[in-house]
């Protein structure tokens, strides 16, 4: 069976040879649109993305203009959202419209496709010394599907009766019965199809990233030679090809009860004094099946900033990432650990507290990969010769909001105190630092770091540091005073805290916040200014190794045609970090190992 | 034209390998869909009842299509193309068959007073039966993609692994109903 497979490779389109590149018919349809070119398709989903992120990030201020400033009013508002801001005022509904079109723009367009699409796209070929994904074609039809899915969901902001609302984690009943509120109609449906487009989307991408990194390693490419980013992006692969799935099954019963009269979800209901015909249903079952996908999905968006903030911090500290295999070692463990514990989102819905016991037990274990990663990246970092680009920043950044993040993980993890902060500000804190922020710092890392492979030219660095200097004190002044709020009890997805006498005391620090956010979100416009203008006209790159890095992706042309190298693959004979080794700053992994050469 | 510039050194053509990782993924949904169920199970409100007669034929045409599919996998490596191309119509037909022959199965729950929305038992059956069949026709679209191959004149290209590809999923389809099957029968 290997011999026929070896004798006929018509079917790996990939089997590109330099030589027969300029025999190609490259349309502008095949090279920019339905490319097959893992670069090109990465360039597709980091770009879809970055407009992605900026919509998902406008939503986030204008309801915190909401949340900051309840009392004004902004004519402007009207005329940008019509009904949705009569007098220049949010509506209540569209408010909870806005918050949930937020979260699940930024978990799952920006940080899981805008994320690991780009990166698992570009870095795993390049890095792990392939032509181009084990399928192409495939590969091709991932970004499509994510391009479907994008349109069906920005088609549902123009629905007369708005978007869905009821959440990110879209719990029924609110989602599963169309006059619950004016969220749960159309919009809810067009939420459903879009994920479920979404879903499969992603697991042809991770199926390809997963055969990809087991098959098309090059010569002297071991599993233990790989850089870390590819480990990372190849955890967050298997992850979502055996939790995806899952969240689709959940989708589906909840289609079911939505339009065909099912009660999968649904028992003894009553809505607007009519009483409904669904009986046996549990709305608890929903959430072990979204929450078995919910959990792992945190750990989809984690693991690809972890990889490439390992592979950056030790590219500009000139020092051997420390623990390789123990790094190896602590993903791998996570990725199991994000499996067992999904039922920490699920400790006050009555869950038996007995089982609750072991699903704190699990939880809290992972604080322990978690601290043998941050001990490991201090360790890298520790008396390197560091080289403070921006990628770098944004990488030291990553460590820093993982570390403040983690911690107060362990708070949320002890079922008793979960008890009182579950469902405040406290839980926004925790997840939008160790998720949103680390992740967005990790994929910032990315950018600054790879631009040059992607576009042959450099971003400018002073518009990088001043994007980098405001988004980490910003974030903390946005995010660190939430833990306050939650402690009181301020409780997350309300619209009007004015209302209440014991929150009444936040108004001038959710002012404050909101503020903050604003100047916040235009730094990340400058970031979007910079990027797009440094593809044109950014500072040329010169040489093909500017960071002076081990990885193979350094070893192609500055910019590198489709088939990647333009001879043979070059063969690998060494780990990705031998920095700082006999006293030469790097050794890329294709250079053989010297007689003489000391092991350490 | 295309030469090989990818060096292949593996013994999994990555193209099984990433057909081995879908079905891994796809086991996973139907793990969430029976997890579901018992769940539910043990709750209140659930009603046992028979299965369909007609899944029992079903059953039968699904065992006798994998036969057909593994015998037409053998006649492709032999190049026996004549005795291919009869077996993958026959596995088509059989693919239908079962198909078909799920929907009468719902037709007659329906019948016997047990329509899709009667209790959650019910909704559960036509959900990851109906997902499976849904599986099952993705396989018939794949076979009748491999059918034209089969009869255009292009066959001289004998490259099994699509022909190798298809057969796995087509096994696959046929061990989860069975799978299923008997999840359904003990578990009620
Ligand atoms: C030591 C590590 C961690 C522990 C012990 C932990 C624990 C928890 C717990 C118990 C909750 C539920 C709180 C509640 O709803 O009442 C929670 C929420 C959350 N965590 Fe973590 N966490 C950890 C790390 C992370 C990481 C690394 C990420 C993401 C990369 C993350 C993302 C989230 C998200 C998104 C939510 C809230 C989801 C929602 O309700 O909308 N957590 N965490
Ligand atoms: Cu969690």
């Amino acid at each position: 069976m290997s011999t026929s497979a070896a004798l006929h490779h018509e079917d790996l389109h990939s089997a590109h040879d330099a030589h027969h590149e300029h025999h190609h018919h490259e349309t502008f349809i095949s090279k920019y649109v339905f490319s097959q070119d893992h670069k090109m398709i990465s360039k597709q989903f980091l770009i879809t993305g970055i407009i992605w992120a900026i919509i998902g990030g406008l939503f986030s201020v204008l309801f915190r203009l909401q949340l900051g400033y309840p009392e004004a009013t902004f004519p402007w508002l009207e005329d940008l959202l019509g009904h949705w801001a009569k007098g220049g005022k949010l509506n209540p509904e569209f408010y909870y419209a806005l918050v949930t079109m937020h979260g699940t723009i930024l978990v799952f367009f920006v940080l899981t496709a805008g994320l690991s699409g780009t990166f698992a796209n570009f870095l795993i070929p390049l890095q792990i010394g392939a032509r181009d994904m084990a399928s192409p074609m495939l590969n091709m039809l991932s970004y499509w599907f994510f391009f479907l899915a994008s349109i069906i969901m920005f088609s549902s902001l123009f629905v007369q009766t708005g978007p869905a609302s009821g959440g990110w984690t879209i719990y029924p009943p609110l989602s599963a019965l169309g006059d619950a509120s004016s969220g749960s109609k159309i919009g809810m449906d067009l939420w459903l199809v879009s994920m479920a487009m979404f879903i499969v989307s992603s697991l042809l991408g991770g199926l390809n990233y997963i055969s990809t990194i087991l098959n098309l390693r090059t010569k002297g490419m071991s599993m233990t030679r790989m850089p870390l980013t590819v480990w990372a992006l190849f955890f967050t692969a298997i992850l979502g090809v055996l939790s995806f799935p899952v969240l689709l099954s959940g989708a589906i019963l909840l289609l079911f009860d939505r339009n065909l009269g099912t009660s999968f979800f649904l028992s003894d209901i009553v809505i607007g004094g009519k009483i409904l015909p669904n009986e046996g249903g549990s709305a608890i079952l929903f959430q072990h099946l979204f929450w078995f996908l919910g959990h792992p999905e945190v750990y989809i968006i984690l693991l690809p900033a972890m990889g490439m903030s390992s592979e950056i911090l030790s590219v500009n500290s000139r020092k051997p990432i420390f623990g390789y295999m123990a790094m190896v070692g602590s993903m791998f463990a996570i990725a199991i650990l994000a499996f067992l514990v999904w039922a920490h989102h699920m400790f006050v819905t009555g869950l038996n507290p007995f089982l609750g016991a072991f699903f704190v037990l699990l939880t809290l274990l992972i604080a322990v990969p978690s601290a043998i990663k941050v001990f490991n990246w201090l360790t890298t970092l520790w008396r390197g010769n560091i080289r403070f680009t921006p990628a770098m920043l944004f990488a030291i950044g990553f460590v820093s909001m993982f570390i403040s993040g983690g911690l107060t993980g362990i708070f949320l993890g002890n079922s008793a105190l979960d008890i009182h902060l579950h469902d405040t500000y406290f839980v926004i804190a925790h997840f939008h630092i160790v998720m949103g922020v680390a992740s967005f710092f990790g994929m910032f890392a990315g950018v600054y770091h790879w631009f040059p492979k992607m576009y042959g030219r450099f971003l400018n660095n002073t518009m990088a540091y001043i994007h980098f200097w405001i988004s980490i004190v910003g974030a903390y002044l946005i995010f660190w005073p939430m833990h306050y709020e939650g402690l009181a009890g301020m409780p997350r997805r309300y619209y009007d805290f004015s209302m209440w006498e014991s929150f009444k005391q936040f108004g001038g620090l959710n002012e404050f916040i909101s503020f903050v956010s604003m100047i916040v979100f235009a730094a990340q416009l400058l970031f979007v200014f910079n990027f797009f203008y440094s593809i044109f006209k950014g500072r040329k790159v010169t040489s093909t190794n500017p960071w002076g890095a081990n990885t193979l992706e350094w070893t192609t042309p500055i910019r590198p045609g489709h088939g990647n190298w333009p001879g043979e693959i070059p063969e690998v004979h060494r780990g990705a970090y031998d920095y700082g080794k006999d006293g030469r700053e790097f050794i890329s992994q294709i250079e053989p190992v010297g007689e003489n050469e000391s092991h350490h | 034209m295309r030469t090989v510039a990818m060096e292949q050194r593996k013994k999994i053509h990555p193209h099984k390998f990433t057909l081995w990782v879908a079905i891994a993924s796809i086991l996973m949904m139907f793990a969430g869909l029976t997890s579901a169920y018992i769940v539910k199970r043990n709750q209140a409100n659930w009603l046992s009842f028979e299965l369909p007669i007609a899944f029992w034929y079903s059953t039968a045409a699904m065992i006798a299509s994998s036969i057909t599919m593994w015998q037409a996998q053998r006649k492709f490596k032999n190049r026996e193309i004549p005795a291919y191309r009869s077996l993958i119509t026959v596995t088509f037909i059989l693919g239908l068959l079962f198909v078909a022959l799920q929907v009468v199965g719902f037709t007659i729950l329906a019948k016997n007073g047990l329509p899709m929305n009667k209790n959650v038992a019910v909704s559960f059956l036509y959900v990851i039966v109906g997902l499976h069949g849904a599986h099952v026709v993705g396989g018939i679209v794949a076979l009748m993609v491999t059918f034209a191959k089969a009869f255009s004149k292009s066959v001289r290209n004998y490259n099994s692994v699509p022909v190798d590809v298809m057969a796995t999923y087509w096994h696959f389809v046929d061990f989860l109903w069975i799978y299923l099957l008997i999840f359904l029968l003990a578990i009620r």
